[in-house]
């Protein structure tokens, strides 16, 4: 292996976008307006190219020949890195939104300092990622705002999932151990510089929508160490049914 | 009998890039402008369409009508004289 | 310009209609003349388009469902991606085409309160399963194939809002039967168990595509008007002929068999002929005898529903920000 320590990162990285990619997609024909029908599965599109992009560097840089489908389909819920934050189960419309926002508001900073990676191919997938991920963030802060001042039921969820989804913020800002190397070599964002972009927009978008920002109390940790809720699992096994059935063959 | 919230109906114009004016090209459902902006750009740009949105309630658009088409239109359809055609110019002077 | 509510210009929906202006409406279709939204026409031709475009637009937005069944099953990254596409495509579908009933006097939400409660169908090819990975190159290849058959003339619909819908959808629809078709083709030609599933996939889809087209001329009910009004332009038969003999050689390259034992070359008719069609099946899965038709409704009803509070939302925070403008004023 080449190089181990960027290749875990950049898994990482891709895990993130696919699985939250993937959560959107279970949208397809279940959004609440047809319109919002095109622009969740805009939103799950723009993340799986993300993720293509990413596993196909990750696959490059493991230099075993495995590709994106390998890495993407033939590893289970132990050996995926993403945070626990995108693996959260869609819910109501309110939850997905506070998921989008919390994590969103995370990635255009992350994005934005990436495009400045001395690493040619992360700097790569960060320049398309960033104008993408900055429509995702309209998307979200325009949805907050409504939901959170439009009903007295809205705004109810809309709290509702804030609060419950607030737990799994925390590990958006934390750095695993090669990662602080690979920052300092120029390669990776430094996470804990993101947090005050976050705070700003979180705090902003909250305010807007008449929403409360919780208390920072237990929070969950371990998704880059492959340590997930019981939800991926079964996300997993859906998404990779097919390849585990019929191992080896083209789709 | 339905009963259901409807969302008010917007007219969507789009800039192309290659720098024409803005189309008529279709409508979206949105509650307000700026939901119905990010609603045309998620429906009539998937494919690099634009460059430029407008949107407009469907409401607030006059449009005119369809029984006075002979008094608005023909009027314009005999003064040749507006047309290039109209006019000659000699062979050996070349284009014009 | 579309305005809601809309029911012709010149007022009265009731007002008889005199020999005069059937006969100079017909003259404007025969000159090939584009009818639009405020135009004059006859209450039996604004009829017969509302039930046309909305039973399409109900029929791309019930066609997500079986497509979308394997979004979250896509066999790779790459097809996930175009699948995921290709059905976001069908929803932009319908909602054009809502969006061209509309033009006509009806609102969307009553479009979808007629699918919802049964009173209007959609097409009944919707109300299979999609059992395997391979339903879904079968139903790009196929019905997809059919689709733009049909679509295809309506671009020249003599209903200017419906023409123009379907022009976009056209243009979007050129990428859907080509990825159907690209999954076959890698299935035929791959492992035994792929080719069997391909094979598997024809044979379910095969006949309900072929029935697409709708019934024969001979029992078809609406038709002859819907020609001399030019919103048709060729035939259920001629349509499905059409389909036919495009299909049958794309089958033979792949390796696959039509699963119709009549379906041959006739060298009279320098067409493929098929075999007979069972119309009495073909009804009783349109009137709600099919394996889906309970699934299809309950889950467009179940999205509707959940959906209800978020538009209720966006209305009351619309409404609340425009009074605070005003008041700002
Ligand atoms: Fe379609
Ligand atoms: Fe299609
Ligand atoms: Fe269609």
């Amino acid at each position: 292996m080449s190089d181990p320590t960027l290749f875990q990162y950049v898994l990482g990285l891709a895990d993130d976008q696919l699985v939250l990619g993937h959560r959107l997609s279970q949208w397809t024909g279940r959004a609440p307006i047809l319109e919002e029908e095109l622009a969740l599965g805009n939103i799950a599109l723009d993340l799986i190219g993300q993720a293509r992009g990413l596993y196909q560097y990750a696959g490059a840089l493991e230099g075993a020949g495995r590709d994106e489908d390998a890495l993407a389909y033939h590893r289970d819920a132990r050996g995926y890195l993403n945070l626990t934050l995108v693996e959260q189960p869609n819910g109501d419309f309110a939850q997905t939104i506070a998921r989008q926002l919390f994590y969103t508001a995370m990635a255009l900073p992350f994005w934005q300092a990436m495009t400045a990676s001395t690493d040619q191919r992360l700097a790569a997938v960060a320049a398309k990622a960033e104008k993408e991920t900055a429509y995702h963030l309209r998307h979200a802060t325009e949805w907050t705002a409504r939901l959170g001042d439009g009903t007295d039921e809205s705004h109810r969820r809309m709290q509702a999932a804030i609060n419950q989804l607030w737990a799994f913020t925390g590990e958006l800002f934390e750095m695993i151990a090669a990662e602080a190397g690979l920052a300092a070599a120029g390669i990776a964002p430094d996470r804990k510089t993101l947090r005050a972009a976050w705070d700003r927009t979180i705090d902003a978008t909250l305010s807007d929508a008449s929403l409360t920002r919780p208390d920072d109390s237990w929070m969950a940790e371990g998704g880059r160490d492959g340590l997930h809720g019981e939800d991926l699992g079964h996300m997993l096994a859906e998404m990779q049914s097919l390849q585990r059935m019929h191992p080896g063959l083209q789709w | 009998m339905s009963d259901r919230a409807r969302l008010p109906l917007w007219e969507v114009f789009i800039r192309p890039r290659n720098g024409l004016a803005h189309r008529h090209v279709g409508s979206v459902h949105a509650s307000d402008a700026e939901m119905a902006l990010m609603a045309a750009r998620d429906v009539y740009t998937r494919r690099g369409e634009g460059r430029s949105i407008w949107v407009a309630p469907a409401s607030a658009i006059a449009a005119s009508d369809p029984d006075e088409k002979a008094e608005m239109f023909d009027p314009a359809d005999d003064k040749t004289y507006r047309q290039p055609t109209d006019y000659h110019v000699p062979e050996e002077v070349g284009d014009m | 310009m579309y305005a809601q509510g809309l029911i012709n210009a010149s007022g009265d929906p009731n007002a008889a209609e005199t020999p005069e202006q059937l006969a100079r409406f017909q003259a404007r279709i025969d000159a090939e003349e584009k009818i639009e939204a405020r135009d004059w026409m006859p209450a039996a031709y604004r009829k017969t388009l509302i039930r046309q475009i909305s039973q399409h637009a109900h029929s791309e937005i019930i066609g997500m469902q079986p497509e979308g069944n394997w979004v979250t099953r896509a066999p790779s990254l790459r097809r996930k991606a175009s699948l995921l596409a290709k059905v976001q495509d069908e929803g932009g579908h319908g909602l054009y085409l809502y969006a061209a009933a509309e033009t006509l006097g009806i609102s969307r939400e009553e479009m979808q309160d007629q699918l919802l409660s049964g009173a209007a169908k959609y097409s009944s090819i919707f109300n299979y399963p999609t059992l395997t990975w391979a339903d879904i190159g079968a139903i790009g290849w196929l019905v997809d194939g059919a689709a733009i058959m049909n679509q295809i003339p309506l671009c020249r619909c003599s209903y200017g809002p419906y023409a123009r819908a379907m022009v976009r959808v056209c243009k979007e629809e050129s990428f859907h039967q080509r990825q159907g078709y690209e999954i076959m083709t890698t299935l035929a030609q791959g492992a035994p168990e792929q080719k069997a599933m391909a094979q598997d996939a024809l044979n379910r889809w095969w006949t309900p595509s072929v029935m697409m087209f709708g019934p024969p001329d001979t029992d078809s009910v609406h038709s002859d008007q819907s020609m001399t009004w030019k919103i048709k332009r060729f035939t259920n038969d001629a349509l499905r002929q059409r389909f036919v003999d495009a299909t049958v050689p794309q089958a033979d390259y792949l390796g696959l068999t039509i699963p119709d034992p009549e379906c041959k070359w006739n060298d009279v008719t320098q067409h493929y002929d098929i075999g007979p069609l069972d119309w009495d099946d073909f009804w009783k899965v349109v009137k709600g005898g099919g394996p889906m038709n309970r699934q299809r409704i309950a889950a467009r009803q179940k999205a509707d529903d959940d959906g209800a509070w978020v538009r209720e939302a966006a209305l009351a925070y619309a409404a609340k920000r425009s009074t605070q403008q005003e008041a700002a004023e």
